[in-house]
């Protein structure tokens, strides 16, 4: 342990009985124009001290204003109506402004969701550091200076003399999150909540930063709120679990039981949205989903705020249930498992049944296998990359200096068949967008060839291609920005059916742009409204139907579900699966989150630094990599199952990706790759095929344990 | 740091040498004939006369080569010589400057002081009577026009009141002190004369305020705005989150980021008063820039009105470079 963070505090012990928090009957609402909007209504709920509790739920269930209202950060018209916040004994919501400023960065901080925007940009950080220690009369200015630099290299920041004489933009956002829990941590606070600390993180980060809240939880006794929409992230840190639905506490439990087994449907159905990385992808690939959308907070149910969309409604629902104990230890605001009737279990593959079962399928794969060097299959790929290069020059930085470039993407082959999904997986600046828009020709590779269909459209012009836009289209990330606003939804599916001349009159358009919107699932009179009055999920449905109007053969998904809650995200992969197999789509599925892309892909991609780490089957893949890069990734994914969590070692990846200005020689991974010997800086690892179709390029694939 | 500031000065020096053939360009393009315009209606229809004219001031030369001679002559500090004065222009102009830049920056000082303060209170207390106050105070600066205020403040505290001096830089009876640097107010500290001081700043009051109303209303504004737009920022709830004083968070964490905007504008704004206000300057008699570009441009005097252009165009190439710079201190992210 570092000796400057473990600083000689002085702060009077509380006694050991009371808990670090308390809360009871909190309510917290909004007086907008409007109306009054309950965000937060009779949440209660404990923190013992040294106890690390998790808060889940989609985004508008409350749980974030909870956070807020705890260190009352709320601003007007929010307002605290009702209910008590005691802290080590103490209610926060009856002190004075000089009090709570006095409780808030000290015995109680918070670290926020967006470290882009959580740091001053014009402040170093070492002013930011210093400037929390000092003003709660702890340290002098000096020790804070040496303090900062010392609490810095505690959580894992390089060169911590340099960075606090940096500014913020001056650092990724890994070692900006790193930075606001330093800023945490400060005073070695006895509560800090953690307000999605990792959703804007890649994964390897991600698993970093939730160690480092693991060990702070667990050295220094700091009792810990975190809140996420992350199952998996709640498994790996938090003992103890709340789930929020319609701004009220519906499940509470220790996180193992809770996870296992749900007491609540709305818990049940958060859990079996998501599919698990641990786990070998079923036949039906179709999720658990829950119909409807979370409820309006202008007109909540009368009764359970759940029962709306509930599956195992019965007629007691229209009556409001309270949070009772149904189990030792567990409550759930449920009519139904209060009675004690269990919710179904979802079928999990036992792990060596699922290992079992992997080993079979790869001996049929290997026989049927037919010695092609990419996939085995016979006929032609529908969509075929060989060696594509794709630089972005950058401005030079003086007139004698030679000029730089981003590497995005570098020498990638990939064949793509007719009917399956590949999916492309890396880390954010591994080229995995820019290829993407490689393939739609949106780039212009610099060299290399993208055959689609039999045609190089490499060099095509943008008039050339055009013919080929018709098979060719692309559903994008955010669901927000790629909707014209000024368009009302039909006129945006009908633009590419009348460009290409597919319906010849006004009343065939109009049914055809009918026939696309039930297609995906949403009602045919919604196509005279503008894109603002949709959800998400419902925009990226709108465009995925777009995508469609035009019959295409083959669409790029660049991170179509990750702006959506986990329900949505099921909704839209399930609707994805059944246009698969209605019009035998070819999918390239572009996500980060790794478990939604093993139950969708048949065929994974991992880059790094825009060049191919390893190419296989889905099954394969995750269940034997062989390249360290996908090791670590896979490893770094936390599993929503407390126990599987608790008992796996995982592997942890160091530090952050190289720039990819200068990508380190030979292999691009031996930076941060624990097998690296001298070849490995040397010569650049060739793709070498190791099982059938199970491609990786590593001069040591296989070896590291 | 350094090499920021360098390539800044850099183009600020390509900018003035390209300003230089603009405004050449320009003052001899217009209509009027500067030579007609002098000479009067009897000696300008004797073609022999008005040919000897155009020699002497080398008008019958190409353009090229005059624009040669021009350039010629400003590195050697010749702005021609003012066809209505018959003086060098270079003398009138270090004549009428110091009075106009003494009250430009007094009034854009003035603005400061009173804008930004306002600014922030009004974006702080958001929709409360400071607010109002200050969003109506912004509304009057910006809107109601120079001349009619000028008048009004003549007229009430001058006229009725009678509380501050008339138009002009001093009493008709005080004494001007030596010029030393044309700023009255430092020439007569030089000097050692207070009375006159005294004088000369009694009669500073009155124009400053109605030069200093626009901008002052503009700054409000502007801080107002950018400094809500700040306080909406994570950031601040991160201070806040810190347990940091209520005053510390608006002038250390809001402020700096709110400034960035407020310093663009205010460099602007005081390079279009350093060029001289005309309307505030002929109401208040008072002899800066702005009274002898009016009197210029009445009379076609090209040499001086060409000279002034070029002053006014160095001050703006000038405060901008000032603004660049500020920026580098102000906005870390501008350094890359």
């Amino acid at each position: 342990m570092n000796m400057t963070f473990k600083a000689e505090l002085n702060g009077a012990a509380p006694d050991t009985d009371t808990p670090a928090l308390k809360v009871e009957n909190l309510r917290t609402q909004f007086f907008t124009d409007d109306g009054i909007v309950t965000a937060v209504d009779g949440v209660s709920f404990t923190v013992a001290q040294g106890e690390a509790l998790g808060i889940v739920g989609e985004s508008g269930s409350g749980k974030s204003v909870t956070a807020l209202s705890l260190m009352r950060l709320l601003d007007e018209p929010a307002r605290i109506t009702a209910g008590e916040v005691h802290f080590q004994g103490k209610d926060v919501l009856a002190m004075n402004p000089e009090e709570l400023r006095a409780v808030r960065g000290d015995r109680m901080a918070m670290v926020f969701q967006d470290p882009m925007t959580s740091l001053n940009p014009v402040l170093k950080i070492a002013k930011q550091l210093v400037e929390t220690m000092v003003v709660h009369g702890r340290f002098t200015p000096e020790q804070a200076g040496k303090r900062a630099v010392g609490l810095l290299g505690r959580m894992g920041v390089t060169a911590p003399e340099r960075a606090v004489e940096s500014y913020p933009h001056q650092f990724s956002g890994g070692m900006r999150q790193r930075v606001m829990l330093a800023l945490g941590m400060s005073n070695e606070p006895a509560l800090l909540i953690a307000d999605e600390p990792t959703t804007a993180l890649d994964v390897t980060i991600q698993a970093q930063i939730l160690d480092l809240i693991r060990e702070l939880n667990r050295d220094f006794g700091t009792s810990v709120v975190l809140i996420s929409h992350d199952l998996g992230v709640i498994a790996r840190v938090c003992r103890r679990t709340i789930v929020m639905y319609g701004g009220e506490v519906v499940e509470e439990g220790l996180t193992e039981d809770l996870l296992a087994d749900p007491r609540h449907p709305y818990t049940w159905a958060l859990i079996n949205a998501v599919p698990r990385i641990d786990e070998v992808r079923p036949s039906d690939r179709r999720l658990t989903t829950i119909e409807g959308q979370p409820p309006d907070p202008f007109d909540l149910p009368k009764g359970c705020r759940f029962a709306p969309r509930c599956p195992f409604r019965i007629e007691k629902c229209d009556s409001h249930p309270d949070l009772a104990e149904v189990a030792p230890g567990r409550k759930s605001r449920c009519w139904v498992t209060q009675a004690g009737t269990p919710l179904p279990k979802k079928q999990r593959h036992a792990k060596a049944e699922a290992e079992a079962k992997a080993k079979t399928e790869a001996k049929t794969e290997a026989k049927a296998a037919t010695p092609r060097v990419i996939a085995g299959r016979d006929e032609a790929p529908l969509l075929s990359l060989r060696d594509v290069v794709k630089h972005f020059p950058l401005p030079k930085t003086g007139y004698f200096q030679p000029r730089r470039a981003v590497h995005a993407v570098d020498n990638v082959d990939l064949d793509v068949f007719r009917g399956e999904t590949v999916g492309l997986v890396g880390e954010s600046g591994c080229g995995k967008s820019t290829l993407a828009r490689v393939v739609m020709r949106i780039h212009q590779p610099d060299s290399g060839e993208v055959v689609f269909a039999g045609q190089d459209i490499a060099r095509s012009s943008q008039k050339q291609i055009r013919p080929l836009r018709r098979r060719l289209q692309m559903v994008f990330q955010d669901p927000y920005g790629s909707l014209n606003p000024r368009m009302t939804v039909g006129d945006m599916i009908a633009e590419p059916l009348r460009f290409h001349g597919i319906t010849k009159t006004n009343a065939e358009t109009q049914e055809r742009v009918a026939d696309l919107l039930n297609t995906v699932g949403l009602n045919p009179r919604v196509g005279r409204r503008y894109s603002y009055e949709f959800s998400g999920g419902q925009r990226q449905r709108i465009s995925i139907a777009r995508a469609l109007a035009v019959e295409p053969d083959f669409i790029v998904a660049d991170e179509p579900i990750s702006a959506l809650d986990v329900n949505i995200q099921a909704q839209i992969i399930n609707l994805m699966l059944d246009l698969q197999e209605k019009y035998g789509l070819t999918y390239l599925f572009i996500a980060h989150d790794l478990a939604v892309v093993r139950h969708i892909s048949d065929r994974v991609v991992v880059l790094y630094l825009g060049k191919v780490m390893e190419i296989a089957p889905a099954d394969q893949l995750f269940d034997r990599p062989l390249h360290p890069y996908t090791r670590y990734l896979l490893s770094a994914v936390p599993i929503p199952d407390a126990v599987v969590e608790r008992e796996r070692g995982y592997l942890k990846l160091d530090g952050e990706p190289p720039s990819s200005i200068e990508p380190p020689s030979g292999c691009r991974f031996r930076t941060r790759c624990p097998l690296a010997k001298e070849i490995c800086a040397s010569v650049p690892p060739p793709l070498v095929e190791h099982a059938p179709g199970h491609v990786a390029a590593c001069h040591f694939a296989g070896q590291l344990q | 740091m350094t090499r920021y500031i360098v390539s800044r000065l850099g183009i600020t020096i390509v900018m003035a040498v390209l300003a230089t053939l603009v405004i050449f360009l320009i003052a001899n393009t217009v209509p009027g004939d500067p030579v007609l315009a002098q000479l009067g209606d009897v000696a300008a229809s004797n073609k022999e006369f008005v040919a000897e004219w155009r020699a002497k001031f080398g008008l019958d030369l190409p353009l090229w080569h005059r624009y040669l001679i021009f350039l010629y002559g400003l590195i050697h500090g010749d702005l021609g010589i003012s066809i209505a004065s018959q003086r060098p222009v270079l003398d009138d102009i270090v004549q009428f400057a110091p009075a106009t830049l003494e009250l430009a920056t007094i009034g854009f000082v003035l603005a400061l002081l009173v804008g930004i303060p306002l600014g922030i209170v009004a974006a702080v207390w958001r929709d409360t009577w400071v607010d109002h106050i200050a969003r109506v105070v912004s509304l009057i600066g910006v809107s109601s026009p120079t001349f009619w205020l000028a008048f009004i403040m003549l007229a009430v505290f001058y006229g009725g009141l009678e509380i501050a001096p008339g138009p002009g830089q001093l009493d008709p009876i005080a004494l001007a002190p030596d010029r030393v640097t044309g700023l009255l107010l430092i020439d007569t500290v030089i000097a050692g004369d207070w009375g006159t001081f005294r004088d000369a700043a009694a009669h500073l009051v009155l124009p400053s305020i109605v030069l200093a109303a626009a901008t002052l209303g503009l700054i409000t504004r502007t801080t107002r705005a950018s400094m809500l737009e700040s306080i909406q920022q994570d950031y601040v709830r991160v201070a806040r989150a810190k347990g940091l004083r209520k005053s510390t968070i608006i002038l250390g964490h809001v402020f700096p980021n709110a400034l960035i905007p407020v310093v663009t504008l205010g460099g602007l704004a005081y390079a279009q008063l350093l060029s001289g206000a005309v309307m505030t300057e002929t109401i208040f008699s008072w002899p800066g820039l702005g009274l002898y570009t009016f009197r210029s441009a009445a009379a076609l005097d090209f040499p001086a009105i060409m000279g002034i252009t070029l002053v006014v165009a160095l001050v703006y190439l000038l405060i901008n470079l000032m603004i660049d710079i500020s920026y580098a201190y102000l906005d870390p992210r501008v350094m890359r």
